[in-house]
């Protein structure tokens, strides 16, 4: 089985959201970028087909030569080969359309992509992949076994979760629950050694439509200082919450 | 010419959401200057749709479409847009529409806005805010494409009344096989029962409880208010609660009208899953947890000796404003 996945680089989870250049860009100035954290569940399930079932993995991302050192810990981890199509990721269908020009060249049975970035929260790269090379598609994927062509995949969905049956080729955009937190890997320097001998391939982009821009950005007004309830007088809050916030 | 709205039932019921999309779709219809139609999978009634601003329903009635099935829905979605000659196609934030949303852009080569929080900036040039960075900023995305796919987000916009007068109109989609290649085997969900996705209010506890023991006050206060409940990511990965229940940042997004935080310490990650939220309360024993400072109201107390209070005084408040 030959499996590819997709990695989003993104702003480490507790890096501080700030905007520059009239708020048209995102402030990178002191931010860690690390692999997407749904697209790191899926990477660890898919060494374990590479450990268990003997597949191999590929990971791909869109992205300038900044986010190689992402794709040198995706290798660390464990994926064969690496492939960074070399453009600025700046719209999810822009970005869909340079991975689907991958797998459609790379003869992939799997594609494991995450259910979203959690960057700019665009959740549609799997879903325009599969609809573009009208493969099937599982998202928001929580389990995943394959047996030769036979695909089990459970999906969640609001309130519980949907136990699937497809075949291959798929895609899925995983999250959390594909592995656990605690089968995530930190790489050795032994991986990391190895990753260093490993093929990271550079291709250039294909052409194709921006179908979104992002034209500026802003961030939430600042709040105002918590009210407080003393612990003994509960009433209070529940008055507080019905009269003045109106929300019970 | 015309927006189409998703408008998305639960066993044979239209959702509350559904209704929310519908009003957005009507926004914008207004500013376009054209209507509003729906598409709805075997709704045994469509009525309600009128008081939003829907002006024809397409009904699907189909057997083999009873329940959610991802590829299907949206073939099926994909040839009302061609039918009405859609511009607009509107979805909401769910779990379903989120999974319909990248298949349409794909199916239709349309740019697709996910998390909408407004009404768009402007309609020519289509100019839709959108919540990014989980709920750290907004961005507002320009679409440049001629379909345009806008999903709203929960309790962003609201639901708003607009009588029109309705027409139904039977719609038979041209299913074919390669639609139904993934089937559903399975479904495991606790019926009756509010789900974080449309709850007006989550109950949502943490570590500080100590061990999944102690979640039956979390289950009754959540049950006296009608909320759902949820949790913190470390109470999931320990079990203590299912991976369904996990909100924050890598989690459920949260956007309900009241978000009541108990043994939460506010990390980053778990308030930028939450921050969409209209009103946040925090009970916690240390004064100086950060969720303080994200929190609309607060209580600095022992969740132990608050939470069964809170729940005695609650249902003494709603028996008298029964
Ligand atoms: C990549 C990454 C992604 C993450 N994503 C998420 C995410 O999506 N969601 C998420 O929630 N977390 C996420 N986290 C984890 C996050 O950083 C915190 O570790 C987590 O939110 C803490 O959970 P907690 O508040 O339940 O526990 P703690 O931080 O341990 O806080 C417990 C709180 O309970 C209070 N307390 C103790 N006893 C009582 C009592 N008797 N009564 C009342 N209060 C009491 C304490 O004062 C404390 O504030 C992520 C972390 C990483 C690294
Ligand atoms: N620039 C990118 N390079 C490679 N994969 C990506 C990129 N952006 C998104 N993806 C994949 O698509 C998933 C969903 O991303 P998004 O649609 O951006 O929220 C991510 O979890 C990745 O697996």
């Amino acid at each position: 089985m030959n499996i590819l996945v997709c990695i989003s680089n993104v702003p480490d989870t507790t890096s501080k959201i700030n905007f520059t250049q009239d708020n048209t860009k995102f402030d990178t100035t002191g931010v860690q970028f690390v692999i997407n954290p749904n697209d790191e569940f899926g990477l660890t399930r898919a060494m374990w087909f590479k450990e268990k079932q003997g597949a191999t993995v590929h990971v791909a991302t869109v992205g300038g030569p900044s986010v190689e050192s992402t794709m040198r810990k995706a290798l660390a981890i464990g994926a064969d080969e690496g492939i960074r199509i070399n453009a600025e990721p700046t719209d999810g269908y822009f970005v869909a359309q340079q991975l689907a020009e991958v797998i459609k060249n790379g003869g992939y049975d799997l594609i494991i992509a995450g259910r979203e970035s959690i960057d700019y929260n665009g959740g549609m790269v799997p879903g325009i992949i599969a609809a573009t090379l009208d493969i099937n598609f599982v998202n928001t994927c929580i389990g995943l076994e394959i047996e030769g062509e036979k695909v089990k995949a459970i999906r969640e969905i609001d309130g519980g979760k949907e136990t699937l049956e497809t075949s291959l080729p798929l895609i899925i955009g995983g999250q959390k629950g594909l592995v656990e937190e605690s089968d995530l890997r930190i790489p050795n320097m032994r991986g990391i050694m190895m990753a260093r001998q490993k093929k990271l391939n550079v291709l250039e982009p294909v052409d194709t439509v921006h179908a979104t821009t992002d034209k500026s950005f802003d961030k939430p007004a600042p709040k105002g200082p918590v009210k407080l309830v003393d612990a003994d007088n509960v009433e209070e809050l529940i008055d507080l919450l019905h009269n003045e916030a109106k929300v019970i | 010419m015309s927006i189409l709205v998703y408008t998305e039932a639960e066993s044979g019921k239209l959702k509350k959401n559904a209704f929310e999309a519908a009003s957005y779709a009507y926004k914008v219809a207004g500013e376009m200057g054209t209507e509003v139609t729906a598409i709805s999978f075997n709704v045994s009634d469509n009525s309600a749709l009128g008081n939003y601003g829907v002006s024809k329903v397409l009904k699907v009635e189909d057997e083999k479409l009873k329940t959610f099935h991802a590829r299907a829905y949206a073939s099926a979605i994909a040839e009302a847009v061609k039918k009405v000659g859609a511009q607009v196609v509107i979805l909401s934030s769910s779990t379903d529409s989120k999974y319909l949303g990248g298949l349409l852009a794909g199916m239709l080569k349309a740019g697709y806005v996910p998390n909408a929080v407004a009404a768009p900036d402007s309609v020519q040039p289509m100019v839709v805010k959108r919540m990014a960075f989980s709920n750290k900023g907004f961005a507002h995305t320009e679409v440049n494409t001629d379909i345009k796919i806008i999903g709203v987000s929960n309790n962003a916009f609201g639901i708003i009344e607009n009588s029109t007068s309705l027409q139904e109109e039977s719609f038979s989609p041209e299913a074919g096989e390669k639609d139904f290649a993934t089937r559903s085997v399975e479904v495991d969900k606790v019926v009756g029962e509010v789900t974080i996705a449309d709850a007006d209010i989550v109950v949502s506890a943490g570590r500080g409880l100590k061990g999944p023991e102690n979640w039956g006050m979390i289950e009754e206060l959540a049950e006296v208010l009608g909320a759902a409940t949820a949790c913190s990511k470390p109470v999931s990965d320990m079990g203590w609660r299912s991976h369904g229940e996990h909100v924050g940042q890598t989690g459920k997004p949260v956007a309900s009208n009241l978000y009541i935080a108990i043994g939460i310490s506010g990390a980053i990650q778990h308030l930028a899953g939450v921050s969409a939220s209209k009103v946040k309360v925090v009970i916690n024993t240390d004064p100086e947890a950060p969720f303080f400072k994200a929190a609309d109201y607060g209580i600095v107390g022992d969740a132990f000796e608050v939470v069964p209070k809170l729940i005695e005084k609650l249902k003494e408040f709603k028996a008298q404003n029964a």
